[in-house]
């Protein structure tokens, strides 16, 4: 038979059916069918930092996660909320300016420079991004992207906050072990917080206000307020990750506003699985290490990322993430037409 | 009298950049940013072919316009025209075309300041009392003439007369018999050589570097924005309202704040009024 009068057909496995409903804990297959997966990411994460040789990979794991909590944030805001955001950096900038300005100036320890950077920077790129929340598409993309940009320029230009030389001397973590299981528990914090928060009834409003936000308007809901509060916990998320990354480097400066951070955890989103949350950070995990090995070649790693997004955009825009789900999930089989 | 001779110059070449950007979104609604880099990529091929081929100058720019529209064409067969439709893939896979050429061509060696085209004329004239050379001139001439010729060419010739049909609906277009795939390509290609053409004449004033395609795509972007998206007209106005914005920045407060004003040209405008100035869209499609 040719395959012409074949095609494939796609169905889920009995297991994934039976352990979706209320059956789930009936078995102890079911229930490690469904922790499975889950144990796997979370017992990777926190092992991660001990199977790195040596501490130049460690800190990669720490940029690592740094730029998965990025990606989370815009996995979050363009998928569940149709905010696309390409202003990550923006969040990154700000996140590091603030932990910066707490810990050098006021001299606040970095246990508590990044909560408050979270809530600080948080509150700071809402109000910014406030006046834009209205638009839609393409203008909310472009005018996210000119924010970090912006602010980049108006420090070069005014000469503040050490101008073109940013903040030097901040506090680093008290250890490596503190730094690098800090970094690693936020992304996992997050990560199930935000599958948590999804499907709660607020995160059903962020979904139907990207879906339709006439209809969520004509329900009587303030959509502004909602899109507001979407932009605020992807915003603190983003500022966490920067005050993070500032306290690593021990340094925040104006390269904390450039393109990388916003380029390669939109990069990572693509490739990882858009819409899943847990492909960005699996994306992450692919790219960075990567892009750190063609450090040496310079700008060429920026180029290598930029075509693996092109290729994946072009050719399997649905991600690693939804593949790898796909084959736990369901089995293929030719059926005929 | 400087602000008015400089103002109008940087009016000119703001209207040069932005005008590709503008006529690509206009006809096939691709938010083209890879604009920058096929701008810098003009400036480099008329390097090579005038300096490392030997080739006579006028023939070198005219090669490598050609090799900029037949870029963008690829550009659009290949890769963009599989995400049309899509904002955001359109954005982020132009963007990272715009990334590949423009940091590959940093890896590539061609940094620095080694790299110049020469001015089509040198030597400078007295406009009042400022100083103004040759090369601004005709460029300020050729700048003007090219918006002129391609409003004739939009409103008087079979192809423009397509393209503006497709600007203006493209469904009506297809029933008409207008292919609307070829003519987008058509305009995207066009809009290359547009880059091309602010490329030939305005990098002869300073040097190719990289950078400054970053610089393009966000000036192209503040001009088309300011001006209404997928309006050139509206471009080329924007163009001087925020060219004699700059220079008069520049000459009160200082060039730190050159950019610092384009920037906040776009976000006020997408803020206050997001079809810009001469905005085709209705603002219902793009505001809740």
């Amino acid at each position: 038979m040719s395959t012409q009068e074949l095609r494939k057909e796609r169905i889920d496995r009995g297991i994934k059916v039976r352990s979706d409903g209320l059956y789930a804990l009936m078995s102890l297959r079911e229930l490690s069918y469904l922790t499975l997966p889950r144990f796997i990411l979370i017992a990777g994460m926190i092992s991660l930092p001990f199977l790195m040789p040596g501490m130049y990979w460690q800190r990669v794991i720490s940029i690592v996660c740094i730029y998965a909590v990025l990606a989370l944030s815009f996995d979050f805001l363009s998928h569940y909320v149709g905010l696309v955001s390409l202003g990550g950096a923006f969040f990154i900038g700000t996140g590091g300016y603030v932990a910066g300005i707490l810990n050098t100036y006021y001299g606040v320890p970095p246990v508590l420079t990044v909560p408050l950077a979270a809530a600080i920077g948080g509150i700071f790129c809402t109000l910014m991004l406030l006046p834009c929340l209205p638009l839609k598409g393409v203008y909310f993309a472009i005018v996210t992207l000119m924010y970090p940009l912006f602010m980049a320029r108006i420090i070069e230009a005014f000469d503040i906050f050490g101008g073109t030389d940013g903040i030097v001397g901040i506090d680093s973590f008290s250890s490596a072990f503190v730094e690098q299981y800090f970094v690693v528990c936020m992304v996992l914090i997050f990560l199930f917080g935000l599958r948590r928060f999804v499907t709660t009834d607020r995160g059903l409003i962020f979904t139907a206000i990207m879906d339709n936000d006439q209809a969520v308007k004509a329900s009587g809901i303030n959509i502004t307020k909602y899109k507001a509060l979407a932009v605020f916990i992807a915003s603190s998320m983003g500022c966490m990750a920067g005050a993070c990354l500032t306290h690593i480097y021990m340094w925040s400066g104006i390269s904390q506003f450039s393109i990388d951070f916003s380029i390669l955890p939109i990069a990572a989103t693509v490739i990882g699985g858009a819409g899943t949350l847990v492909g960005p950070i699996l994306g992450c995990l692919i790219l960075v290490p990567v892009s750190e090995l063609l450090r040496d070649f310079g700008t060429l790693r920026i180029v290598f990322y930029a075509s693996i997004l092109v290729g994946f955009i072009l050719f399997r825009s649905d991600g690693i993430m939804v593949f790898i789900q796909r084959k736990y999930e369901q089995f293929e089989r030719w059926t005929k037409i | 009298m400087e602000i008015l001779v400089y103002g109008t110059i940087n009016s000119v070449s703001l209207a040069l950049m932005g005008l590709g950007f503008a006529m690509v979104y206009g006809i096939s609604r691709v938010p083209n940013f890879a604009h920058g880099a096929l701008y810098i990529i003009c400036g480099f091929v008329t390097w090579i072919l005038f300096h490392s081929l030997g080739l006579p100058y006028f023939m070198a720019i005219i090669l490598s316009l050609c090799v900029n529209g037949i870029l963008g064409m690829l550009m659009y067969r290949f890769v963009l025209i599989r995400v049309r439709g899509m904002n955001i893939s359109e954005i982020i896979a132009s963007y990272a075309i715009g990334l590949v050429i423009l940091e590959g061509l940093r890896f590539g060696g061609f940094r620095g300041m080694t790299y110049t085209l020469p001015a089509f004329m040198e030597g400078s004239l007295m406009i009042g009392d400022v100083p103004v050379d040759y090369h601004r001139i005709i460029m300020t001439i050729i700048g003007i003439s090219l918006v002129a010729g391609l409003w004739l060419f939009t409103h008087y010739t079979k192809i423009g007369l397509a393209l503006q049909g497709m600007a203006q609906d493209e469904r009506a277009a297809l029933m008409l018999g207008i292919d609307s795939d070829f003519m987008a390509m058509l305009a995207m290609g066009f809009g290359a050589v547009l880059a091309g053409v602010a490329a030939t004449l305005i990098l002869p004033l300073g040097n190719i570097v990289v950078e400054s395609g970053y610089h393009v795509l966000i000036m192209s972007i503040a001009v088309c924005i300011v001006g209404g998206l997928g309006s050139w007209v509206g471009a080329f106005f924007a163009a001087f309202l925020i060219g004699y914005a700059q220079i008069i920045t520049v000459v009160f407060i200082g060039s730190h704040f050159q950019m610092v004003v384009a920037i906040l040209a776009i976000i006020l405008t997408l803020i206050l009024k997001p079809s810009g100035l001469f905005g085709q869209q209705k603002e219902l499609e793009e505001r809740v």
